[in-house]
């Protein structure tokens, strides 16, 4: 699914963030609005829109707001989107009305650097991009069932990270948050004491751990003391209240203690709200570190099997992302969840023959090329 | 920040030597050895790997060497990460202990009219005057139940047979519920009764107070009316008529069923699980005979070695996880309350198996005369003419006097495992408690002797079993675990439709 695109623009001299219009509004609604206008004839009044959006080639009419033509393929836009528009021309999609999976990409850059990260951080100062996160919250529909927040690491954010999650508990108090971060700034009891203070009424953070033992944690996240400030700082968010859960990503380097590891998260977690253990999506850093991280997941569904099991009968609620039916153990199945994003979500030619397709949760896009040689269409016989 | 390359894993191994966490250990099997950490997570070793390990030998990429990392039982680095969570799950386990006295045991009366040859103090008699307790008793001991610093309180009743003073457990409930209310706490009630007595009165106040109800179940009529005689040897046929009257006004689940072991019993164990199962009972507590009261009288009559009551619980064990198996519901308490000491990092409320011991400072009882004694053996001690475990009474002493005072100070001096003989040592401690009456009772001395005491004999034997079980077999693990959760068996065991 395309959420870019780049159109021609006059007028426009600054970045804008406004919110999708497909239909001409009252002079009141449009101060935040982009009018998308895909008609050929003129719009009755053109005044007072962030900017105009066209498909089409420059138009005859003069248009009294700023003016983006020749935007190409815009029909995956609908009202109440939010979009980011350049003065070059680039239109970048950062909220859509109808998805369940929106995010707020809350900086580049972090303070770790995983072997197999799919969002490879970049060493940039974006710190000023808190206040284009604070317009986008303002102009995002009250009624969004979720919100993302992910990075890079967004608590790098530090006083200003606690200011947005603050700002989604005043503007969005209906929309249930779920924070993407390693946790290592929760180390430090007070930032957390803080978290804890704002008390979110439906925030989740999501933590990844990779392994029982330090040193294959810290190789993974290639951080020295990540483990110890994650595992510390998963703790102190317990202490203040907030709701963890705990991310597994299994590869090469994470698959064989994954059993150990699941003792360990019951042991030393039980208070954690749910466990992922997920596929390796094959993106970003994963290229470059391909021979240390791929498996077939084919080839660890014992470990993962145990692994499950554990958490399972130790009480935590514990499901498989990412994961297709066809590789995973059948005694799996009620683990699995259709986890993917929707528009990276895609489903093999063969998958057209699986009785099972509609309860699979199918591939990354990126796993296009590669993936599990098992996959084959399962037919159930009665 | 700033890193473009990455670091191949050896660049995040440790450099040091390994240390030892604190850890017990023990000749589990000719071939294994078993390692239980200060916070009760336990782990096998081959003769030959554990070794390795305390001679400071293990390879640091062996899996042997990342398990008992992963386990908190050596270290090898600077980081405080491991005490930290050590620390943590030390006070999870010990959190039983905050709150102090949450269980408040009244003995409203102590008339009975069975006459169980296993009970330990009730009377046969009609003199309320002598051996009920008064409206005063009753509002004194509630005095010092509402000093108690726990958030939650629990009143059981107990008797002999409290509902022959049901008056008085009337007034206690509406009192304390007026209490807790006054002082934002929780309160709620359990009565002890062998149901012969209950009306449909009692039981609607039962239920309107949300009461329930621990009733004694010993098995098939011939055992139970053998175990607890009463005029026209009827105990079986009241039991049941109360318990489906009971069920019919609390709630089927608001009543539960205790058993007690004779000699009688440990002949026909299928025999009194079956009868549990067919009351639609979903747990069973097999209890062996306490050497108080009567039933040291009729020891030589009703009794047992503690080795034919291991062999019994044993076999009868091995017969409830096979109706387990075939998905009936039911759990052995006792096997309960020790997995979730064994799996979990919780902690159990269960009074009788604490370090430091649960006596009073876990629960009190108020006896029908205003005598408060730190258990309920301790009042039949008492009963037996031993004042030793006495610690005070509800006229005449402060809580003060009663919760700080000297005989409270020595059952807690002489009941942490955690530095008695025999029991600092051993690797089960994290999973046991300790029973300092109980050893005055039989050794006449609190800390005990335990080579030869009954109390470790008996928890030593289960806990090993209860273990062995765990690591044998998967269907077990999952009925184990349901069991921990009060899940019921058939959702983890249930297959997994295609």
């Amino acid at each position: 699914m395309k959420l870019h695109g780049i159109g021609r623009a006059t007028g426009l001299k600054e970045p804008i963030i406004g919110r999708v219009l497909t239909e001409e509004a009252p002079a009141e609604l449009r101060q935040d609005s982009v009018l998308v206008w895909k008609q050929l004839n003129q719009p009755s009044d053109t005044s007072g829109y962030l900017a105009l959006l066209l498909p089409n080639a420059a138009p005859r009419w003069l248009s009294l707001s700023p003016l983006i033509h020749s935007a190409k393929s815009l029909d995956y836009l609908s009202d109440g989107d939010v979009i980011y528009v350049s003065p070059n021309g680039f239109v970048r999609t950062l909220y859509r009305k109808n998805s369940t999976s929106n995010f707020l990409l809350a900086t580049d850059q972090c303070n770790s650097f995983c072997l197999m990260c799919s969002q490879p951080p970049r060493e940039v100062n974006d710190f000023d991009r808190i206040s284009e996160h604070l317009r986008l919250i303002d102009l995002m529909d009250p009624e969004t069932r979720e919100l993302g927040i992910t990075g890079g690491e967004p608590t790098l954010f530090k006083d200003e990270f606690l200011r947005l999650i603050r700002y989604c508990k005043d503007r969005l108090p209906n929309t249930a948050l779920h924070v993407l971060t390693n946790g290592r700034l929760f180390y430090y009891r007070e930032f957390a004491c803080k978290l804890g203070e704002i008390e979110h009424p439906d925030i989740m953070l999501g933590i990844p751990l990779y392994s029982d033992v330090d040193s294959e944690h810290d190789y993974v996240v290639q951080a020295k003391e990540a483990f110890e400030e994650t595992v510390l700082g998963i703790h102190n968010l317990a202490r203040y209240g907030v709701p963890v859960e705990i991310r597994v990503v299994i590869h090469k380097q994470t698959y064989r203690r994954l059993p150990m590891l699941a003792e360990f998260i019951a042991r030393n977690f039980p208070f954690a709200a749910h466990v992922a253990l997920m596929g390796l999506e094959m993106f970003g850093f994963v290229h470059r570190n391909f021979d240390e991280l791929w498996i077939d997941a084919h080839d660890y569904q014992s470990e993962l099997l145990k692994a499950t099991e554990t958490l399972f009968l130790s009480g935590l609620n514990t499901s498989i992302y990412n994961h297709q039916l066809c590789v995973l153990d059948r005694q799996l199945w009620p683990f699995a969840r259709k986890s993917i994003s929707d528009w990276k979500n895609i489903y093999l030619d063969i998958c057209q023959k699986c009785d099972v397709r509609d309860d699979c949760g199918g591939l990354f896009q990126s796993a296009a090329k590669k993936h599990s040689q098992h996959i084959s269409p399962i037919r159930i016989t009665n | 920040m700033g890193q473009t390359e990455f670091q191949p894993s050896a660049y995040y191994e440790p450099s040091g030597r390994y240390r030892l966490l604190p850890f017990r250990f023990m000749q589990f099997s000719d071939t294994q050895r078993l390692l239980v950490n200060e916070v009760g997570e336990h782990l096998f070793l081959t003769n030959a790997d554990f070794n390795e390990f305390v001679a400071f030998r293990l390879d640091r990429r062996s899996d042997v060497y990342l398990d008992l990392k992963g386990k908190h039982f050596l270290f090898d680095s600077e980081s405080t990460a491991p005490f930290e969570l050590l620390a943590l799950k030390y006070r999870t386990k010990k959190a039983h202990l905050s709150g102090f006295t949450k269980l408040h045991i009244f003995v409203v009366s102590l008339r009975c009219e069975h006459s169980c040859h296993y009970c330990q103090v009730s009377r046969v008699s009609t003199d309320r005057a002598l051996y009920d307790m008064s409206s005063e008793t009753a509002s004194r001991a509630l005095d010092l139940v509402f000093r108690s610093p726990a958030e939650s309180i629990k009143i059981e009743f107990q008797g002999g047979e409290p509902l022959l003073n049901f008056d008085r457990i009337k007034q206690i409930v509406q009192e304390a519920e007026r209490r807790a209310i006054a002082t934002g706490r929780s309160v709620e009630f359990v009565v002890t009764t062998n149901l012969a007595l209950v009306t449909e009165e009692i039981l609607e106040f039962l239920r309107d107070h949300a009461i329930v109800v621990s009733t004694s179940l010993d098995g098939p009529e011939f055992i139970h009316n053998a175990n607890r005689p009463r005029p026209g040897n009827n105990s079986y046929q009241l039991t049941i008529e109360g318990l489906n009257r009971s069920r019919a006004v609390l709630g089927f689940d608001r009543v539960s069923a205790i058993m007690t072991a004779t000699g009688l019993s440990l002949q026909h164990p299928r025999e009194i699980v079956d009868e549990y199962v067919k009351q639609g009972f979903e747990s069973i507590f097999l209890r062996n005979l306490s050497p108080y009261g009567f039933a040291v009288k009729t020891q030589r009559r009703i009794g047992y070695s503690i080795d034919e009551f291991l062999e019994f619980y044993k076999v009868t064990l091995e017969y409830i996880l096979e109706l387990n198996r075939k998905g009936i519901n039911l759990v052995e308490t006792y096997a309960q309350i020790l997995l979730t000491r064994i799996l979990t990092p919780f902690s159990t409320g269960y009074v009788d198996l604490q370090s430091p011991s649960g006596a009073g400072i876990g629960a009190a009882v108020y006896n029908y005369d205003g005598n408060v004694y730190a258990s309920d053996e301790s009042r039949m001690l008492a009963e037996m003419g031993d004042e030793q475990f006495r610690l005070g009474n509800v006229h005449s002493d402060t809580y003060e006097q009663i919760f700080g005072g000297h005989s409270i100070r020595a059952i807690v001096r002489s009941s942490c495992v955690e530095s008695l003989p025999g029991c600092s040592d051993c690797a089960f401690q994290s999973f046991c408690g300790a029973d300092p009456i109980f050893n005055y009772a039989t050794q006449g001395d609190m800390i005990g002797h335990q080579p030869t005491s009954e109390f470790h004999k008996k928890n030593f034997f289960i806990i090993k079993h209860l273990l062995s079980l765990y690591h044998s077999d998967a269907t077990i693990r999952k009925i184990f675990w349901a069991w921990v959760h009060n899940v019921h068996v058939g959702e983890f065991l249930r297959e997994v439709a295609a």
